[in-house]
């Protein structure tokens, strides 16, 4: 036994070497592995929170009809009851937020329309389409209300 | 130092370390837990797609570039929208395109009534539950969220594009200014506030529904019960959670 001890300053550096090399795994580990890793996979955890944190455009039918209580009792006489606001207005989130910092733009039916009912064959036959060789006035609005497509736009005084 | 001293002294070293590094974690770093607001184990995202009543009009398409601020050139995209060309007797070679993803609708090409089949299949990510994409990430900077969404972490993205390969459906790209990838996330800023995702809510004929399956009221399970449905490539076990209503077997 004294002998397989007898010269223990070997021992003695090999074990300060082994202390000194976890010492440096754990340090390397604490620097370089960014907080929360694993806490839910490989992966940092605080990326979920990140991901959330990016900000909103698009406001969402709820916020709309908070304020324009009226449009969707107008909207269920017609076809595009169940369209929601934004798919036409496009995103207002901004204004939702501020409604005398930002304002919505009245999108022009002209050019509104065509994007959804321009004839196309690859498009489901039952949905109405027009060509614009056959059916096209100067604009749609002049006899289609957007809200009631079956219904013509009532005049605002 | 006595062997005995020495001995004493290591075995406290070799033991407490580990014990520091936990009590450093836990009490230095702080808690990553989210506000108590949304639960992630509550949640299963996924996606429907009724093929039979896209029109292709690129809402989609539009909206997703603005809420995600995705660059609008090069035409890059975290969803688009392919147009099908299919002749009957060739199933195998269908015809497809996407003029910049479906941004600008898609210009008539073809006639009616020349025996062909033409449709939309709007395309996103899959949030497939066994992502091939997050299988090869080296750093651990894409994931399954515990709610099912295929996340990106943007500060800890290489750009390696091993990810942007391994993905079979196509359905990722690398930012060109970042220069790290980036990929639809499902709105999950979105969906987490209780909002549904920028091109459902700008769907005008309700081609898309984002689903939670772990919510038993939610419209999803009738739409899966309801419809025959479909995954993209089923043959690669990918665990896709877009489901599509009325896919034709010519789709890739």
């Amino acid at each position: 036994m004294s002998r397989l001890f007898g010269h223990k300053e070997h021992l003695v550096r090999m074990a300060g070497l082994f202390a000194a090399g976890i010492l440096v795994f754990l340090l390397a580990r604490a620097l370089f592995v960014p907080k929360g890793f694993g806490t839910y996979g490989h992966y940092r955890a605080g990326a979920l929170a990140d991901n959330r944190a990016y900000p909103v455009k698009f406001a969402g039918r709820d916020a709309c009809v908070e304020c324009h209580t009226d449009v969707p009792d107008a909207l269920k006489a017609g076809k595009h009851a169940r369209i929601r606001c934004e798919a036409c207005h496009g995103p207002l989130a901004a204004h939702a937020q501020d409604p005398t910092k930002a304002k919505g733009v009245k999108p022009d039916p002209k050019v509104l329309c065509v994007k959804c009912h321009l004839a196309n064959v690859a498009k489901p036959q039952g949905f109405p389409q027009i060509d614009p060789k056959e059916h096209l006035g100067p604009n749609c609005g002049e006899c289609h209300d957007p809200h009631v497509p079956g219904q013509e736009p009532q005049k605002k005084g | 130092m006595e062997r005995r001293a020495f001995l004493e002294a290591a075995g406290k070293v070799l033991l407490l370390t580990p014990a520091a590094a936990a009590a450093l974690e836990h009490g230095l770093l702080g808690s990553t837990e989210n506000p108590p607001e949304y639960k992630q184990a509550d949640h299963w995202w996924g996606m429907a797609i009724d093929i039979g009543k896209c029109i292709g009009c690129g809402n989609c398409v539009r909206a997703c570039k603005t809420e995600n601020d995705v660059p609008l050139e090069p035409y890059y995209f975290r969803t688009w929208v392919e147009r099908y060309h299919v002749n009957p007797d060739d199933q195998d070679h269908p015809e497809v395109d996407s003029p910049n993803g479906g941004y600008d609708g898609f210009p008539e090409k073809y006639r009616a009534g020349d025996g062909t089949k033409n449709f939309f299949v709007p395309k996103l990510c899959n949030h497939c539950a066994h992502s091939p994409c997050v299988q090869v990430c080296p750093v651990g900077a894409t994931f399954e969220s515990p709610d099912g969404v295929v996340l990106v972490d943007r500060t800890y993205c290489l750009g390696c594009r091993y990810c942007v390969q391994a993905c079979p459906y196509g359905c990722r790209y690398i930012h060109p200014e970042r220069q790290t990838v980036d990929k639809c996330s499902l709105c999950y800023h979105r969906i987490t506030k209780g909002l549904t995702t920028a091109c459902c809510e700008t769907c005008p004929t309700g081609a898309r529904m984002l689903g939670d399956l772990k919510d038993p009221k939610d419209p999803i399970h009738e739409f899966l019960r309801v419809n025959m449905v479909q995954v993209l490539k089923p043959q690669m076990a990918t665990g896709s959670k877009t489901w599509y209503a009325g896919l034709d077997g010519s789709v890739r």
